[in-house]
Formats: structure tokens, C-alpha cells, sequence
């Protein structure tokens, strides 16, 4: 059935190596359909941020395409690589935020540099993505006057300024207590259905990654393992999967 | 041995590699505030304005006291020099060529390498280790034109103008030794000090303080743009700006002084 849905993006046989000799990914090759929730799920250093941001652009594959609308990212000029960005909305680990600039601020960041909309606008824009991820009153603080949950907030708010076609989470459960970790899924699961948009997670905190996702993926020293839905990941005979996924301190899993 | 000339190479192709970084950093500024507008990418006024209060209207207090004190210890240091040839009064114009054409520049733009400079790095580089330049750039924005040149646009306007108040502030420091210590009158002090100086005193000063500005902000954002390893890595690579800015300073200036005393400014 999945096969006649619609690609948002395709990853082709990505290789990254960092400093010549590290591999971190090895032929990865995965196609994510519009509208759906994809995670990619690994241990750390298993290279699963690494392909979210060789997919957004922030880091370069050693060799391999990324396919957006059929066009390989690698082969567009400044100008072009900048359009799809713009159709991109990442939400980071770290929530990102530019400390400097007040929540509104960092909300309708992309909104003042990349159109021409008048101030009030604008505003209106960045207060109505506020409304959307449940943070209203909060405009005039700081990034460093607010809690760490309410960061990811501003984040995703910020993520989805632009009304991108896809949005990158990086470790959106990282840091928080299981309610706003709750909380986190939940906006995302409905910032999907609401906004039509795809969805692309990165975590390695399972019981959100199978309440999140129509899809997964495993991946492992580089190399993906399996991709499925949660149900086929919950029943993997995979010894690797079974592992990473009930978190037992036996199997092939060792720790270095 | 091997090793020896291996090390050799490898730190020859460090600084090169160090070079052309610089160089690329040095070129997308000058797009980004010379082509950059005509492509619908201006330069952000509101940015500008608030690095221009931050980097001058702040930095104030800390030139006037440097530069002042620094009058102070010229006019004393060469009072007694001057005594024994019978010509104290040539104070004024000691210290007024010296402040104007060497001291206000130089030390108004090694004050503002330590400020502002130091400043630069560990913003930039705080931002680099937690995410937002990787925000900026996943949202399209230029971390060069977002950041640096506001800040190389302000301190090129800011830097001569605190490098005015550099002067007045070391020459008002000669004045002060010179008419209530020394007993020189205030007016025969106004008159020689503006006897000595000449105008290309004062803009070869101000040509400086441009070239310094443009060395500060550059070697700071450089510096925070290659920040590594948290916040380690912040602090080292702030001591490495403030250095090396304070080194390129003192060059650039022996480079200037000499392109200005060869060619006869």
C-alpha cells in the first residue's frame, strides 16, 4: 500500500566518513512518504543525526543523493539549496533558540528574512504558531526566562514559521519530564495531521518513537537494519532490534 | 626526524589552511554588505544601531580612563626630559602628536580587541556549540551576513569615533599634568599642542582605527565560527581572538605608520 503513496524525500546510498577514516554511515538508502510520521531510531553515535542533517543540509554526505521534489540537493546552486531550505522546519535537541531575541523573535525570525510581510503580519503570524504549539503570553520572554519544555515549544513554533512541506525533530523527548515529554508527542502527531505535513524524528526513547510513528526505521553502526511500522519493530526477530528495543543489557548491542 | 618535518608540515598547513578560511570569512563579509543589498539581502538598521550602542556608547568609560591616564604618564614622563633642555611647555605638543598620531588609535583599538573583540568570539562561539548556527542555517540565514556585519558595520563607524574621544580624553590627561602640575599656562598649553599637530595627525589616526576595526570583528567572528568542543572550547578560542587581535593590531600599525611616514602624510 505504501508503495503508491507520494515521496517527500529520498535518501540514496548516502555514505558519510569524517576525517577519512570514520564511517558513521554506510549505503543508507530509505524514502519517506508525504504525510507520514518517519523515525529513525539508532544508539548513540549510530550516525541517526548525522543522516537528519545530511538530509536538511547542514552537514555534507561523503557520497549519495538526497532526492527533494526529484531534485538531488547535492546538484543545486546557493540560490536553489536556499528555496528548499525554506521549505524545511527543524526542531533541534537543544531547542536552538537565538538567546538573544525574545520568543516572538525567534518565531517570525524566517518570516522577517525571507518575506516581505508588514510587522503586524508577522507578529500575528508568529502569535497564531505560538497558539499552535499551546504557548500564549509568553511573547516578550527570553529563551533564558522560559523551562526547557517550553523551549521545544518555541522550537517546533519556530520549526513551522515558514509552513514547511517537512519537519526535522532531533531528539524532540531529549531533557523532558514524561508529561511534556507526552506533550512533545502529542504535537507532533497533530502538527502532522493539522499542517499536512511529513514528519521526520530522530530518538532513541522508544515508548515515543512507537506512539509517534507510522514508520521506523533502525539503524545501526551506519548500516539500516530494518524499516517498518511499530508493530513489525515490536515483533522483530532482529536480535539487534529486539535488543535496542526492550533496552536489555545482553546481545550484540555491546558498549564501548 | 621524519616526525620533526612532518610536524613542520602539518603546522605550515594549519596556518595556510587558517589563511584562506580568514580570506573566505574577509570576502563573504564584503558580499554580504556590498552585494548583498542588491539582492534583496540589506543590512539589518536595528542590528546595527544596537551593536553601535553596545561597541561604542559602552565603551565610553573604559577609553576615556585608558587613554586619559595614559596622557597623564606621557606628560610626566617627559617632563623632566624637556625641563632640563629649558622647553616644558613643548609638553603639550609631545603629547598631543603622540596621543593623536600612535597612542589614542593603538590603545582606544586594544582596549576595544579585549571588549568587544572577546565578546564577539564567545558570542559566536557559544552559538556554534549550542545549535544556533546550525538553526540559522537550516533556516536559510547566513550566519555571516546575520551576525557579522552588523557587527563589522558598527565598529567601523564606532571605532573612530571612540578613537575622537581617545584623543581628546589623552590630551585633556597632558593638559591636566601640564597646567596644574607643571605650571604650564592653559593657553600657551592650547597653543603649542595645536602649533604640533597637524590635520594629517589626526585622520592618519582615524584611517588606523578603521583598519583596526575591521581586525577586530573579523578575527572575533572567525574565531567563533571555528569554536569547538563546549564551553572549553569558548574560552580558548576567546584568549586566541584577543591575542591574535592584539598581535595583527600591532603589525597592522607598524605596517601603517610606515606606508604613512614613506609617503610623506
Amino acid at each position: 500500500m505504501s508503495e503508491h503513496k507520494d515521496i517527500a524525500i529520498s535518501v540514496k546510498n548516502i555514505v558519510k566518513i569524517f576525517d577519512d577514516e570514520r564511517k558513521v554511515l554506510d549505503d543508507v538508502s530509505l524514502d519517506i512518504y508525504k504525510g507520514e510520521t518517519f523515525v529513525i531510531m539508532g544508539g548513540s553515535g549510530s550516525g541517526k543525526s548525522t543522516l537528519l542533517r545530511i538530509m536538511t543540509g547542514g552537514v555534507k554526505a561523503t557520497s549519495g543523493q538526497i532526492y527533494f521534489n526529484d531534485n538531488n540537493i547535492g546538484d543545486l546552486n546557493e540560490e536553489e539549496r536556499e528555496k528548499v531550505k525554506r521549505r524545511f522546519g527543524m526542531s533541534f535537541q537543544s531547542s536552538a533558540l537565538l538567546d538573544f531575541l525574545t520568543v516572538e523573535e525567534n518565531v517570525s525570525l524566517p518570516l522577517r528574512e525571507h518575506t516581505n510581510l508588514d510587522e503586524k503580519i508577522i507578529g500575528i503570524i508568529a502569535k497564531m504558531k505560538l497558539s499552535l504549539v499551546g504557548l500564549q503570553g509568553f511573547e516578550h520572554l527570553y529563551p533564558s526566562q522560559i523551562s526547557g519544555g517550553m523551549k521545544k515549544r518555541v522550537g517546533l513554533a519556530r520549526a513551522i514559521a515558514m509552513d514547511p512541506e517537512i519537519v526535522f525533530y532531533d531528539e524532540p523527548s531529549a531533557g523532558l519530564d514524561p508529561v511534556v515529554c507526552s506533550h512533545v508527542d502529542k504535537l507532533i502527531l497533530d502538527l502532522t495531521k493539522k499542517l499536512n505535513l511529513t514528519s521526520i524524528v530522530v530518538t532513541h526513547h522508544m515508548e515515543s518513537a512507537f506512539k509517534i510513528a507510522d514508520r521506523m526505521a533502525m539503524i545501526y553502526k551506519g548500516k539500516i537494519l530494518q524499516i517498518a511500522t511499530p508493530e513489525e519493530i515490536k515483533n522483530s526477530t532482529d536480535p539487534i532490534v529486539k535488543q535496542f528495543i526492550n533496552g536489555e543489557i545482553e546481545g550484540p548491542i555491546q558498549i564501548n | 626526524m621524519i616526525l620533526f618535518f612532518e610536524k613542520i608540515g602539518r603546522a605550515i598547513y594549519g596556518w595556510i589552511t587558517v589563511f584562506f578560511e580568514f580570506c573566505q570569512l574577509m570576502f563573504a563579509t564584503i558580499y554580504w554588505i556590498c552585494i548583498g543589498p542588491f539582492r534583496k539581502k540589506p543590512i539589518n538598521p536595528k542590528a546595527v544601531v544596537d551593536q553601535m550602542v553596545y561597541m561604542g556608547i559602552h565603551s565610553i568609560i573604559i577609553v576615556f580612563f585608558v587613554t586619559f591616564f595614559t596622557g597623564v604618564v606621557l606628560a610626566m614622563q617627559s617632563a623632566p626630559q624637556l625641563e632640563k633642555m629649558g622647553g616644558v611647555f613643548y609638553v603639550a605638543g609631545l603629547v598631543t602628536v603622540s596621543i593623536c598620531r600612535e597612542l589614542g588609535p593603538v590603545l582606544t583599538a586594544l582596549v576595544i580587541a579585549g571588549r568587544i573583540g572577546a565578546a564577539i568570539t564567545a558570542e559566536i562561539g557559544s552559538m556554534k556549540v549550542n545549535e544556533q548556527l546550525e538553526a540559522l542555517d537550516t533556516m536559510a540565514i547566513d550566519p555571516v551576513r546575520f551576525l557579522v556585519v552588523p557587527k563589522l558595520v558598527s565598529l567601523v563607524i564606532m571605532l573612530p569615533c571612540l578613537t575622537v574621544v581617545g584623543d581628546f580624553s589623552g590630551i585633556f590627561g597632558g593638559y591636566a599634568i601640564g597646567v596644574f602640575n607643571l605650571n604650564i599656562n592653559s593657553g600657551l598649553y592650547w597653543q603649542t599642542a595645536i602649533k604640533f599637530l597637524a590635520l594629517a595627525d589626526i585622520y592618519t589616526g582615524l584611517v588606523k582605527s578603521v583598519v583596526f576595526a575591521i581586525i577586530i570583528v573579523l578575527v572575533g567572528a572567525y574565531q567563533g565560527l571555528k569554536t569547538r568542543g563546549g564551553a572549553v572550547g569558548v574560552g580558548q578560542a576567546t584568549t586566541v581572538s584577543v591575542v591574535t587581535s592584539f598581535i595583527l593590531i600591532i603589525i597592522a600599525d607598524a605596517i601603517l605608520t610606515g606606508i604613512f611616514f614613506f609617503s610623506d602624510f
